[in-house]
């Protein structure tokens, strides 16, 4: 079988078993915890026969085990429960407010490689002199600020103090939505040809992505340097300088693929904070995404939504991470050409 | 793991400017929590009850970071904010640092179902965004400090679990490991005297960067309303309540958004200073 074929199948029968593992973990945890889930998603005022009647609805006087059962008969189904909260069923309040936090997260994504990787370039071509320190202090800097910190810090000095960017929200007042396809503003407007929504929705995306992307731009610029530097004292890049090509070259071509390699897989954790972290700048900037809905949940201890947008997360995660293995395995040369070798 | 002796370690961690930045801001903070009782100028203002005749006040001679809304020093409340938040960060990492230890120990030397088991779990722990699992497991508990700090624990020690396992997984490998088994040692002393000290550097550089990670979690959730409640100063959630009243009273959501950068900070570059210095894989 084609190595990259058989580690992907490997990678996906893992990732479905922690999957599985997930969900064990999330629904144990929803149901341990003290509270009758009935009587919180009722209220104090409701009468103890519609409690029980809800009991017996939900299967709550089941042993957990059977409940556990109901709950993935239900999954297999897309059933996520139903919200306490909007009443409307977890998968269709899910599907309404994940497009505006991906749609963030993927313009964060895209500016932490565009950024980050060349900025580790730069620091590693010149380890241990003056960009290197400035490029590395920065890089600490933005990793170790919490991203609704980033929120605050840019919403003052480029929405208050110096308003050259809109202060919260997907779109101006008075600009409509564009028609919902994919739910991201900036597809939808352009797919329906109206620009001016288009650059509006750009435009109100990029305080909150930078927020959100500064850590990872400093951790990719940080991992970057460290593979790079390592790869640098490789004899390979010795013989390609002995062979006189020019240092940009080297720094371009043959220092810097090699090291994308470690630096791809922890982009994959990356991402993943990334989903996490967009809860809090989607407060600061009063985004209408996943996050607003998940704290509104939490906050109202509305069960079957909380354990649905942890599964989504989940699921997201584990996705991104098989994405990143796929590229691994397809750029770096041992995953695949062993087959090759192993013939040979 | 480091075949550098501790004072080679130590020379190297001297000469690096950037360690010993993060060794002084560590001090600082530290000293500035430790001694909050002597040296904020209002230790009043810690509760709930302010000066109602200086509110909302700009930074000033009398206060240097300004008041909040309800006429507290801003200075003081973030200086307690800075002992809540090491406290915190303190009691997460005492109990799930030795908890993960223990079981990538397990996991790594003993192999088999074991390791099978607990590194799947590990691996369950790590698919879930740490921020969203704290989140979630604050949205099943009162919304306390006891209870912000338990579900910070419960997700943290898959990290030293992962950490130790792959440091064990290369150790047991070595000479001395074979040679402890060769005289008849058993698993226990094997595991605990002869390995565990050589994942000291590991786990002592993590313990550090974690320091300051476990702040940034705990200063998330209740940013988000899920930690602790007010009147307790919480620099999170000082920064959320003062969100609200930008532009004007820029200074309450400011400079305890910076006082976290300054703490995140210090112990971040400290951790990285003696990363350097161990040469150890975190």
């Amino acid at each position: 079988m084609n190595p990259v074929l058989r580690l992907l199948l490997q990678r996906l029968a893992i990732s479905l078993l922690v999957l599985v593992g997930v969900s064990i973990l999330i629904f144990f945890v929803a149901r341990v915890v003290p509270g009758d889930p009935a009587r919180i998603a009722l209220g104090p005022n409701a009468s103890q026969a519609a409690v029980d009647a809800m009991r017996e609805a939900r299967h709550l006087n089941d042993p957990l085990i059977i409940q556990y059962g109901w709950f993935v008969r239900d999954l297999a189904q897309g059933d996520l429960g139903t919200s306490l909260y909007t009443r409307r069923p977890v998968t269709t309040d899910i599907a309404a407010y994940l497009p505006a936090t991906l749609e963030l997260v993927f313009v964060a994504g895209a500016m932490m490689i565009l950024l980050g990787l060349p900025l580790g370039r730069l620091a590693a071509r010149y380890a241990k002199r003056g960009p290197d320190h400035a490029a590395r202090f920065a890089a600490v800097v933005a990793v170790c600020t919490p991203a609704f910190v980033w929120g605050v810090i840019l919403q003052l000095l480029l929405a208050y103090i110096w308003p050259i960017f809109p202060l919260e929200g997907r779109l101006s007042n008075g600009v409509d939505a564009p028609p919902g396809i994919t739910g991201f503003y900036t597809l939808d407007s352009l797919m329906a040809g109206q620009f001016a929504t288009f650059f509006d929705a750009l435009y109100h995306l990029i305080l909150p992505a930078t927020a959100l992307a500064l850590s990872g731009i400093g951790q990719s610029a940080r991992l970057t340097r460290s593979s790079m530097i390592e790869t640098y004292r490789k004899p390979f890049i010795e013989m390609s300088r002995a062979y006189g090509f020019r240092e940009d070259r080297i720094s371009r071509r043959y220092a810097f693929r090699p090291a994308l390699i470690p630096t791809l897989t922890i982009l994959g954790l990356d991402f993943a904070a990334m989903l996490a972290n967009a809860f809090l700048v989607e407060r600061v900037f009063v985004w209408p995404g996943l996050s607003r809905y998940g704290v509104e949940v939490i906050l109202r201890k509305d069960l079957d939504a909380i354990v649905g947008v942890v599964l989504v997360i989940a699921a997201m995660f584990l996705v991104t991470n098989l994405i990143v293995d796929l590229i691994v395995s397809i750029i770096n040369p041992r995953i695949r050409l062993a087959e090759r070798r192993a013939k040979s | 793991m480091s075949s550098k002796t501790s004072s080679v370690a130590w020379t190297e961690f001297k000469s690096n400017p950037i360690s010993i930045i993060g060794l002084t801001l560590v001090c600082f903070c530290i000293g500035l929590a430790l001694l909050a009782d002597f040296i904020t100028p209002y230790p009043a203002h810690v509760g709930p009850i302010g000066d109602f005749t200086a509110i909302n006040q700009a930074p000033s001679a009398a206060h240097w970071f300004g008041t909040d809304t309800i006429g507290r020093d801003l200075l003081t409340r973030i200086i307690y904010g800075f002992r809540l938040s090491l406290i915190m960060a303190v009691m997460v990492l005492s109990i799930s640092m030795p908890v993960g230890v223990v079981l990538g120990l397990l996991a790594g030397y003993l192999g088999g179902w074991v390791e099978f088991v607990l590194m799947r779990l590990t691996d369950i722990f790590l698919a879930i965004p740490p921020l969203v699992l704290a989140m979630a497991i604050m949205g099943f508990l009162p919304a306390t400090l006891t209870n912000a700090m338990l579900a910070v624990t419960v997700m943290w020690w898959p990290w030293y679990t992962r950490l130790v396992y792959n440091v064990v997984r290369s150790e047991a490998r070595e000479g001395y490991v074979l040679a402890a088994e060769v005289i008849g040692a058993s698993p226990l002393h094997t595991m605990f005297r002869e390995i565990l000290p050589n994942c000291v550097p590991a786990i002592l550089t993590k313990l550090t960067l974690d320091v300051g990670f476990v702040v940034l979690m705990v200063s998330s959730l209740s940013f988000l309303g899920l930690g602790v409640q007010p009147p307790t100063p919480d620099l999170g959630s000082m920064v959320a309540d003062g969100a609200k009243y930008m532009p004007d009273a820029w200074w309450l959501s400011i400079f305890p958004a910076l006082a976290i950068m300054v703490l995140v900070l210090g112990f971040n570059l400290l951790g990285d200073g003696l990363r350097e210095a161990f040469d150890a894989e975190v």
